[in-house]
């Protein structure tokens, strides 16, 4: 289409422009900020007020003292298990779930699938759903995370529905080949419904990596379980602005483990957020399909 | 439909058989699919059905050593309780102010920006305003917190910048007047380009030729916007902000926990990280579980009453 530009369409165009440019600084200043910060020599850190847009000397102390730090490194291999693993078990039985429900055939199909969704808007709560894992013996084990959170409602039913879209067709003459009800989940229904299932993954990896919550509840007294989220808020939300501790070597707080508090922690977090930089360019063609899928009327 | 063959010739039969009859001959033909469900069934009634029945404990005096099934009952004293305690009023006022603020300012932000970038010529700009808008969405909420933390802290970037203009230093994340626009802007930080993904996608599939047509007829931009840009998500935006309010009480409880302190409860202590705070932290079960299930009622029915009025007035509606 063209279109004419007036002069009312260049002002508005311009500001337009300059607008989304400044939306878009606010998006990556902070972390930009915390990327300088962490490389910035700590002293003049300290010292500095207001906007950090370039590294304030250099200095490497901050990523020193986090990776001295054995708990970054635990919580890393934790979130590693819970996220690999979990996925694992978490898309097997989303996928079972949907196909069967999916599946015309199934008798029980809309009385399961109602009592199913049911539940996305009703939810015994907190307090039971605490009770309960401590009943089955899990909390302060690995299964805590795993075991209780094996299925995403959403998901699942977001998955059924792509599922339902698969013509029927193809499935039929799957099943006149001979084609048994794993056969026809993992040859036919599973190739071309790839996309669908990118998005489920990354929707499972992402929640996954965010949770702290559950950890916290599930494993009160299991350090070594740690997720890295939850190694991060005892480093960035407990500790910020008590004593920084927890940042340096266990022999007390000296002078300097003051000083590089702050460092450490944008080191941290930078530590702790690379993984996802480098994820992002490779998950983003299934942004919008994620959206998409989501937004199917439940 | 699949198989619609073979179900032609099964139903002559079909009709003089009893539910059960039926179900029991599906389950004959289809063993594989009902055994492949059970994994999915147990893991839906042990761990969303069992804690409903587990809710029962907000009716009971629940004591661990006596199990759900002994504990004494006490009907609707936790409840009574709750309502009439000092804290019903300032958890309930904070939930919907919190979330007042937030539909308000984070629920047309990314309709805004949506708007916006559909009025961006220059593709690739758009492409790249977009793909750093998604960033926020991906940086952990444990980290974003503690960014927020950071800044805010009396020596952080937003002290900082306050004090510029001459307003005393403080740690302002513990300053009841700031704190919910600190948790509102931090949410939009995080949220505003990824919701404006479905915005985006919708208003690509809107037919250029309503944008020809309306200039033709003379309309500039902002009535192209008005008259053809907003009609076009005006469904999409409906249906989010039903979701959107059906979320009301069931919100914000992790950003709260990682952001609030004693200091800002006032202004801060929602229903969630109240019962969170009551049932986990302080072991009172049957209480926090009561104040949990009237919280989930309340949500219930204010999803189904924003989808009823929504069917009314628009015909839009998620169910």
């Amino acid at each position: 289409m063209v279109r004419r530009k007036t002069t009312g369409d260049r002002i508005f165009d311009a500001i337009n422009y300059i607008f989304l440019g400044l939306f878009m600084f606010v998006c990556i200043y902070p972390l930009w900020h915390v990327l300088c910060g962490s490389i910035s020599d700590p002293v003049l850190l300290n010292q500095h007020s207001g906007a950090i847009l370039w590294p304030l000397g250099f200095s490497n102390g901050g990523y020193k003292n986090a990776f001295a730090n054995p708990n970054i490194g635990l919580g890393f291999l934790n979130t590693l298990f819970y996220v690999g693993f979990g996925t694992v078990v978490r898309m097997v039985l989303t996928c079972i779930g949907a196909y069967v429900l999916s599946e015309r055939n199934f008798m029980l199909r809309k009385p399961l699938t109602l009592m199913i969704v049911f539940t996305m808007y009703f939810t015994g709560g907190m307090i039971p759903d605490y009770l309960l894992v401590n009943a089955l013996g899990l909390t302060n084990t690995r299964w805590a995370l795993i075991v209780p959170l094996a299925i995403t409602t959403w998901n699942m039913i977001i998955l059924k529905t792509a599922f339902q879209s698969v013509p029927d067709a193809l499935v039929e003459s799957a099943r006149l080949d001979g084609a048994g009800e794993l056969t026809t989940l993992f040859h036919i229904i599973l190739p071309v419904t790839k996309a669908s299932l990118a998005v489920i993954t990354m929707y499972y990896v992402v929640n996954e990596w965010n949770a702290w919550f559950k950890a916290a509840i599930y494993l009160p007294a299991k350090h070594d379980y740690f997720p890295l989220q939850l190694v991060l808020r005892e480093l960035l939300i407990n500790d910020a602005g008590s004593s920084g501790t927890s940042l340096g070597e266990a022999t007390g707080v000296s002078v300097e483990t003051l000083l590089l508090q702050k460092v450490t922690q944008y080191a941290v977090i930078v530590i702790s957020t690379l993984p996802i930089i480098v994820v992002y360019p490779f998950a983003q063609k299934y942004f919008v399909k994620g959206v998409m899928m989501g937004s199917v009327k439940g | 439909m699949r198989r619609s063959s073979k179900r032609v010739n099964e139903s002559v039969d079909i009709v003089r058989l009893t539910y059960f009859q039926r179900l029991w001959r599906n389950m004959r033909h289809y063993p594989s699919l009902y055994l492949l469900f059970i994994p999915v069934l147990l893991y839906f009634l042990i761990f969303k059905y069992g804690p409903m029945f587990g809710a029962v404990i907000a009716f009971e005096k629940y004591r661990p050593a006596r199990g759900i099934l002994h504990s004494q009952w006490v009907g609707l004293k936790n409840f009574r309780e709750f309502l009439t305690g000092p804290y019903a009023k300032r958890t309930i006022i904070n939930t919907l102010m919190l979330n007042f603020w937030q539909i308000l300012i984070g629920f047309p932000a990314p309709i805004l920006l949506a708007i916006l970038l559909n009025e961006v010529q220059h593709t690739r700009y758009k492409k790249v305003v977009q793909t750093t808008s998604y960033l926020p969405y991906f940086i952990s909420l444990v980290v974003v917190c503690g960014i927020i933390k950071d800044f805010t802290a009396s020596d952080g970037l937003f002290s900082d910048i306050l004090a510029s203009f001459g307003f005393p230093r403080e740690n302002l994340l513990t300053d009841p007047r700031y704190y919910r626009a600190i948790y509102v802007a931090s949410s939009l930080w995080q949220a505003c380009g990824w919701g404006s993904i479905l915005y985006i996608a919708t208003l690509t599939n809107t037919d250029p030729q309503l944008y020809e047509a309306a200039t033709i007829d003379g309309a500039g931009r902002f009535r192209c916007i008005w008259h053809v840009t907003l009609p076009a998500l005006l469904p999409v935006i409906i249906v989010q902000l039903i979701m959107r309010i059906g979320n009301i009480m069931s919100y914000g409880a992790d950003r709260t926990l990682l952001l609030y302190s004693p200091a800002v409860y006032d202004k801060a202590d929602i229903i969630s990280s109240f019962v969170y705070r009551y049932g986990l932290q302080d072991l009172n079960f049957s209480f926090a579980s009561a104040v949990d299930l009237f919280n989930s009622v309340i949500n219930l029915i204010l999803l189904y009453t924003a989808n009823k009025v929504s069917g009314k007035l628009t015909g839009e509606s998620l169910w």
